[in-house]
């Protein structure tokens, strides 16, 4: 179940506006000019490696870290000199942050405090956010006494209790396992939906910002690399970094042969093969381009009788690798100019089927809607 | 708005101990500065104002008799340069025995660590002065040690290790080997155990591991120990008194005497301010790489945090 | 590393005895009934004769007094200002004459004693022609020279201790709404008071046992106790002073071996927690 955008949204106004922000620390330019819209109600996903910048942005809208150019506006306000004690944006911190001499009501009520609410109240709104994250049973306990799972609720509901314009989650599933990863995702879909609150998550896991996101911005290297919803970064990404860094990706290079109306053709020497794509893309023959298409899109078939389906997209080789996943297998397929092929099968016949496959000889071929073409 | 409160705020926070420091710390030095280009009189106190008022305008009389003093006494001369050997070879003392102790410690298992360390600071929490005193009754002609070695026949008569080189030795070292251990073990406990597994791997011997692993990773353990021990030593007064000899005493002593006993309170403040001159340099020292040892690790954390 | 080397194990052994045989001797004789340290008088020994004369020696009880209130004040006074220069230096960043404060709170730790003290002494003299206070040297001044000196150490453990401290805590508290003082107040400070309170036991004890500084500053009618033990040393070994030093140590030694098994016991109970949590598992 992936999160879909709240159909109540107005669809035009952004939330949060980022206009050209940028951070320095010292010579090292961590931010560089990044331009974001970001709606009301949407699970916003920044998603990128170490270094690319996506916790200092973070930051920067949290105030802890202050813009070294640029704007931040949140809800129409300018809100770059505001400290972060005075901004409606609260934080779930990658490592909880509980206040360890504090009991968990305490830590709830916390925030709640600062606001000047009256003791009962506060009680009120603490015993009603503590049931939304089912931690109501814990809350005499300090956070010693409870386990992973149970201190990411407590940072939840702390963060939530204030009922913030702006919930800003840092890597929110890096330290669960497995199980508990998935069950918290959908849990913290159901509690985005719930309260409306509108979600920024910054990731470095793409399952998670696949997931989670209504929309996600990839980060490379302190800029944004491409903005959309999960589907169009997949399906189409913008250039080759944020293709290979989605998922995986076959690229091959190669050079613009003939160009129609959604009918590209391209001669990929190094790979020994012609691709045709059905895609419209600003270029014009002899330019270098990169035809990426995904593992799963390619077709596998024996030699002897290869698919009929993708006739224009063929080429020959033999299978070097087969690695078994469980649900998929991973086809690593060495064609006739010695270039490697990554292709993905589900194993629809079990194991045996794919021990059959190793060194078989085989013809890849795909349609001509798989390729995406890039420029850069 | 909030930038000036939090200004104010920090201004204050920061400002009220700098004021005390500035008050307590700082202004002294410059009173001691200013009475040794003084001298010494018959008044109270003791010494001539360094503003002589003529005709409504203030002069400065300064004078250079405490400096001409003490460059001229040999006494002094022989008295500043036995305090730098003294503190220089118990520096190397405390060096050598607590090199090896605070080696032992940061290798030991988690519970004897905490357990060695308390047993290290515990002597400290209990009073210098009488630990010093102790010694007294060790070390005399009628002591326990020298009980000890006439009763199993080492010695026929009592041997003086009182108010000697020797007995000052055994005193400052002891007093101040917690102060060498700490640091030192403070810097070999980062040590990362992998980095001598690696060089056993690729054939280093244990000896070999030690010299070229272990050691550079710990000089800066090893210069802050030995400028903590070295600075306040030079200057000494309570084990040299009790312990040392008396035909030849340390600086800190005879500043105290000049003062106490001779009433000359600008040629102590003159033998203060040589001694500081002396002192600035090591002091220095100390502070830097104290520095480096605290900003390494900050600048560490730093660069984590900007990755992510 | 099992093989630590015989050689630095046995270092540690002997020098760990050589730290505590002179505290021991001293233990064992306060109770010889004899003066002279080596002869241990059989017959009347063991003897609480010492510590006799030593709580009937009018002097020493007022200078305990004396030393205990100057020590009680001061460390208070330099636990305050050391925990606010400690802040200062760990939380504030790079400011203007940083590097001034950070000068003046590590000086005072390595400076000679004398040093320290003739200047302060004549700080009072000179404050005390120019403005007519502190008048006369007495508990005050000791009490102000030892505020001066003790601050510097305090100061250093409280920087290290929030050097070490997770700064997400402090954000998060500011995140919630919490401006920086009152951060420090309900989320620092708490988490930090057992450094605050070793800081305050450091500073007491060098208060308590200082010498060199209080001989300068002090008065004449005013005596600290290390004062007045160092005018009988002078003299020799005496035994009353080997009672006060066994006193001492235990004193010093009960309160350790306390804080230690309250620690922990404190460390497994929270492991024990923590174990119960992971099981519970959610």
């Amino acid at each position: 179940m992936n999160a879909q955008p709240s159909p109540a949204a107005e669809p035009a106004l952004p939330y949060v506006r980022l206009q050209a922000v940028s951070k320095k620390f010292g010579e090292f330019l961590a931010v560089d000019a990044v331009s974001l819209e970001i709606r009301r109600g949407e699970i916003f996903c920044l998603l990128g490696g170490s270094g690319s910048g996506k916790t200092t942005l973070l930051r920067m809208l949290a105030g802890f870290e202050a813009p070294s150019g640029g704007r931040i506006y949140i809800d129409g306000e300018d809100m770059s000199a505001v400290p972060p004690y005075e901004r409606p944006v609260n934080m779930m911190f990658q490592s909880y942050a509980l206040f360890p001499h504090m009991t968990v009501e305490r830590n709830v009520a916390f925030g709640l405090e600062q606001e000047g609410l009256g003791r009962p109240e506060v009680r009120r709104r603490v015993t009603e956010i503590l049931e939304i994250v089912q931690m109501s049973p814990y809350a005499g306990r300090k956070p010693h006494q409870l386990s992973g799972g149970q201190r990411q609720r407590v940072a939840l509901a702390r963060a939530l209790a204030k009922r913030p314009k702006l919930l800003l989650l840092d890597e929110p599933l890096a330290a669960l396992d497995r199980k508990l990863r998935e069950r918290t995702q959908f849990e913290l879909l159901n509690i985005q939906e719930r309260l409306g609150v509108t979600f920024i998550v910054v990731t470095h896991d793409q399952e998670e910002a696949m997931t989670l996101a209504t929309r996600m911005g990839v980060m490379d290297r302190g800029r944004i690399a491409q903005i959309g919803t999960p589907a169009e970064i997949y399906e189409s990404p913008v250039n080759r970094f944020v293709a290979d860094f989605i998922g995986s990706v076959n690229l091959l290079e190669g050079k613009v042969a003939a160009l129609r109306d959604r009918d590209l053709t391209i001669r990929c020497e190094s790979f020994g093969c012609t691709v045709r794509a059905a895609r419209c893309v600003d270029c014009a023959p002899g330019d270098t381009v990169w035809a990426a298409i995904r593992p799963e899109k390619i077709a596998l078939a024996s030699e002897e009788s290869p698919d009929e389906a993708f006739a224009d997209n063929r080429v020959r080789g033999k299978v070097r690798e087969v690695a078994y996943m469980g649900d998929v297998s991973i086809c690593l397929v060495e064609i006739d100019s010695g270039k490697t092929v990554r292709v993905t099968l589900p194993n629809r016949s079990g194991l045996a089927a794919q021990r059959d496959l190793r060194h078989a000889a085989v013809t890849l071929s795909w349609d001509v809607a798989s390729p995406v073409i890039l420029t850069r | 708005m909030q930038q000036m409160e939090k200004r104010a705020g920090r201004r204050l926070v920061a400002g009220i101990p700098a004021l005390w420091l500035a008050v307590f710390f700082l202004i002294p030095f410059l009173i001691v500065l200013k009475i040794s280009f003084s001298e010494a009189q018959l008044a109270i106190p003791p010494y001539a104002p360094l503003l002589n008022w003529v005709h409504g305008l203030p002069v400065p009389r300064i004078h250079w008799s405490s400096y001409a003093y003490l460059f001229t006494n040999p006494l002094y001369l022989r008295s500043y340069l036995y305090s730098i050997m003294v503190a220089a070879v118990s520096t190397l003392f405390c060096l050598f025995i607590g090199y090896p102790m605070a080696y032992a410690i940061a290798r030991a298992g988690e519970a004897w660590r905490s357990f060695l360390l308390m047993l290290i600071v515990l002597p400290f929490w209990t009073s210098f002065l009488l630990r010093v005193y102790a010694w007294i009754g060790l070390l005399q002609n009628d002591g326990l040690i020298n009980y000890v070695l006439l009763h199993v026949g080492l010695i026929h008569h009592p041997v003086t290790l009182l108010q000697t080189d020797f007995s000052l030795y055994v005193g400052i070292v002891y007093s101040y080997l917690p102060f060498m251990i700490l640091p030192l073990y403070a810097n070999l406990e980062k040590h990362d155990p992998a980095l001598l597994e690696a060089a056993a791997d690729l054939g280093a011997r244990p000896f070999t591991i030690f010299l070229r692993v272990t050691l550079p990773q710990s000089l800066p353990g090893i210069a802050a120990g030995s400028l903590l021990v070295f600075i306040p030593v030079v200057g000494e007064y309570v084990i040299p008194t009790l312990l040392g000899r008396t035909d030849q005493i340390m600086i800190g002593r005879m500043l105290s005497d000049e003062f106490f006993d001779n009433r000359d309170w600008p040629v102590a403040s003159g033998v203060a301010i040589l001694i500081l001159l002396l002192l600035v340099v090591p002091i220095v020292l100390l502070q830097r790489v104290e520095r480096r040892e605290l900003e390494g690790e900050t600048v560490e954390v730093a660069t984590v945090e900007a990755e992510t | 590393m099992r093989r630590t080397g015989l050689f630095s194990r046995t270092t540690l052994v002997l020098g760990l005895v050589f730290l505590y045989v002179p505290i021991v001797s001293m233990i064992v004789y306060s109770f010889n009934n004899s003066r002279l340290v080596t002869v241990w008088d059989a017959a009347h020994s063991p003897t609480l004769k010492w510590y006799g004369v030593l709580f009937s020696d009018g002097e020493v009880l007022d200078a305990a007094l004396l030393s205990l209130r100057v020590a009680i004040c001061a460390a208070t006074a330099a636990t305050i200002l050391g925990t606010l220069a400690g802040t200062a230096l760990a939380r504030f960043g790079p400011f203007r004459g940083r590097s001034l404060l950070v000068g003046m709170t590590t000086a005072p730790i390595v400076m000679p004693e004398v040093i320290s003290g003739l200047s302060l002494l004549l700080l009072f003299v000179a404050l005390e022609q120019a403005i007519g206070w502190p008048r006369g040297m007495g508990a005050l001044t000791i009490t102000l020279a030892h505020i001066s000196f003790c601050m510097a150490y305090v100061t250093v453990v409280i920087q290290s201790r929030l050097a070490g401290f997770d700064e997400s805590l402090e954000e998060a508290a500011q995140d919630l709404g919490a401006r920086p003082a009152k951060v420090f107040w309900r989320i620092t400070l708490p988490l930090i008071l057992p450094a605050v309170l070793a800081g305050w036991l450091l500073a007491f004890t060098l208060s308590w046992d200082d010498l060199v500084i209080s001989q300068f500053v002090a008065g004449p009618g005013s005596s600290t106790l290390p004062m007045v033990i160092f005018s009988k040393v002078r003299l020799g070994v005496s035994p009353d002073v080997n009672a006060l030093a066994t006193l001492m140590v235990s004193v010093v030694a009960s309160g350790v071996v306390v804080a230690t098994l309250w620690m922990r016991h404190r460390q497994r109970r929270r492991e024990r927690d923590a174990q119960l949590a992971a099981a519970a598992n959610l």
